[in-house]
């Protein structure tokens, strides 16, 4: 058995920027445990540009992101464990894992940040009717192929789902010499940032079709085409609407879901819209001790919040393996009309951190122009005006000490939208 | 008389909508960035659009067969297939650190392409 101050589980950019916080904090014995032979994560696939302008203040593509942090560790102390999957965790903290050359090991830690990432919904696609031929893809499966493994899965493509990862894989697929005949959107909104629908779409004259879908997908042994058509405002087919599109492949982006077998077996309790565990204003789980950041917490469309969310947890372990006063949790955060999720879930003013705290919320659809209200049993604290709001885009706000200690009771956000909308 | 242009920042993630007003080729006005490298993006992107490319170029090592790479700086948009199928025939030797050169000035842009990581 191993004894270990903090065990951090995944070491992709949040366990990276989780293990370099905890070490500046003074916390001696760091280790980072990851089922990969590399670090870094997902941000290893994702080739294109866009990470990092917040935290460096220039834009690099994902390898570029990690590798900054990577260097960073060397003469840190802090100890990698690669090839290692951790397959069980309990409540107090004792951590099974397994490693090809070591066999199963058994870690004892004091404190634990849960870093493990997300992965990709299939179960959109498990509802079409059809064979299941060869030439169904999620989209992070083939960003692997194309950016890593340098293999092209297929030539006429078609994408269901405007994900980002979807959006990146459309312009990849064009830049490799494939067509990519269109990206299939059920929703009358793109789920993917602003961005990306430009660079990868428009640049590249891909059509995006909102409000479609795939009812049908044809082909016995490989993908030979599939029907799409146009859905209405109960997300239901339209069938007059349906047309055959010829493709030998069928790219699904249609999401990703944070990874959390391991967090469900210490029994923390979960957010049903993060699909999460809930956490307070350091990070931690219900379960003490045991913190969480990066898309295991709730899925981020920008590496720079996770980033930040990260050292929030280190800083939050570090201060749990002083003063071993966890689970802390005085004054619940609510979720109202117009957000489908606010994060922290709790927060309790004589003990933050720092004199602010930072909020991190989803609104429930796209608003042009927005009021997000912040009230309590007393009344609102704060008022905001947004523009442009997307659930796509990751909202985050900031809030003072003097702020949160005018409220009673609980702290409710509320999103609504000012004029008429868009759409 | 002038004409309103709708440019979406894609500096970064935040993708500001600017509105450019341009007569006669020239820009008269600009709104809606949030900061000076979107104000300069606005700029080029009404005058000469170019982008970073990002790809991979085949390497000569065993666990993995592409290298990431990059632009130094972003292209001229009309240049992006020429600097592709150029790098079609580029494939590297390991070891390969981060910002090593791949390929110099492509496309005859004069700009060099580069290694997203390292590889050892
Ligand atoms: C395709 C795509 C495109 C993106 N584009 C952008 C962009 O342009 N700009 C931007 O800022 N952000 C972008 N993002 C978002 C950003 O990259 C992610 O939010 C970020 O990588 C999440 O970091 P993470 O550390 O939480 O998860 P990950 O990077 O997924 O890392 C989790 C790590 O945990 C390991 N792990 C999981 N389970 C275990 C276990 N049981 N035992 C041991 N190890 C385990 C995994 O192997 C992995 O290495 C993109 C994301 C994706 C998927
Ligand atoms: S104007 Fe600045 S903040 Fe806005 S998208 Fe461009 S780079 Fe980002």
């Amino acid at each position: 058995m191993l004894y270990k101050d903090l065990v951090i589980i995944g070491g992709g950019p949040a366990g990276l920027a989780a293990a370099l916080e905890a070490a500046e904090q003074g916390v001696k014995d760091v280790m980072i445990v990851e089922r990969d032979s590399g670090l870094g994560g997902i941000l290893q696939q994702c080739i294109h540009n866009g990470f990092g302008l917040h935290v460096f203040k220039e834009e690099l593509t994902g390898p570029e992101y990690a590798q900054r942090f990577i260097d960073r560790l060397e003469n840190t102390g802090i100890e990698v464990l690669l090839d290692t999957m951790v397959i069980e965790i309990t409540q107090d903290k004792r951590i099974f894992a397994v490693n090809s050359k070591k066999g199963v090991l058994e870690i004892q830690a004091k404190a634990v940040i849960l870093a493990m990432g997300c992965r990709e919904r299939t179960r959109g696609a498990l509802n079409i009717p059809g064979f299941r031929p060869a030439g169904i893809f999620t989209a992070g499966t083939a960003q692997r192929y194309v950016n890593i493994e340098g293999y092209m899965p297929g030539k006429e493509i078609v994408i269901l789902g405007s994900g980002d990862i979807g959006l990146i894989m459309a312009r990849r697929f064009t830049l490799e010499g494939a067509r990519v005949k269109c990206v299939l959107e059920i929703m009358p909104y793109s789920n993917g940032l602003t961005r990306n629908v430009v660079q990868c779409l428009e640049d590249y004259g891909i059509p995006l079709r909102l409000s479609h879908t795939v009812i049908e997908i044809h082909g016995k042994k490989r993908v030979e085409g599939v029907t799409v058509a146009k859905v209405d405002e109960n997300l239901k087919p339209i069938l007059s609407t349906a047309e055959f599109i010829p493709c030998d492949t069928l790219l699904l982006s249609v999401g990703l879901i944070p990874e959390n077998e391991l967090t469900k077996m210490t029994g923390a309790d979960f957010d049903a819209n993060t699909q999460g565990p809930m956490v307070n204003q350091w990070m931690e789980t219900s379960c003490e001790g045991i913190f969480a950041c990066g898309n295991v917490l709730h899925v981020h469309d920008l590496v720079d919040f996770v980033t930040m969310e990260a050292k929030l947890a280190a800083r939050g372990a570090a201060r749990y393996l002083k003063e071993k006063d966890g689970a802390y949790r005085q004054m619940s955060v609510i979720a109202g009309e117009g957000l489908r999720y606010v994060l922290p879930h709790a927060v309790g003013v004589e003990k933050m951190l720092d004199e602010k705290q930072n909020f991190f919320m989803r609104s429930t659809r796209p608003m042009k122009k927005a009021k997000l209200a912040i009230e309590s049993e007393n009344g609102t604290i704060k008022t905001k005006m947004l523009s442009y709001v997307k659930p796509s885009e990751m909202i985050n706000i900031e809030l003072g000490k003097s702020e949160i200690s005018k409220a009673a009771g609980h702290l409710k956000f509320i999103l609504q939208e000012e004029g008429a909308s868009d759409e | 008389m002038s004409d309103k242009r709708n440019v979406t920042c894609i500096i970064c993630p935040v993708g500001c909508r600017i509105e450019v007003e341009i007569e006669n080729g020239n820009i008269l006005n600009l709104s809606g960035y949030r900061c000076r490298r979107g104000l300069q993006y606005a700029k080029d992107e009404v005058t000469s659009p170019k982008r970073i490319l990002t790809t991979t170029v085949r390497l000569k090592a065993e666990a993995a067969h592409v290298l990431p790479v990059r632009t130094r700086a972003p292209i001229p948009k009309s240049k992006l297939k020429e600097a592709m199928q150029e790098l079609k025939n580029v494939s590297v030797a390991a070891p390969v650190n981060m910002g090593d050169i791949v390929l110099k000035d492509v496309a005859g842009t004069g700009v060099d392409v580069i290694a997203s990581r390292n590889w050892s």
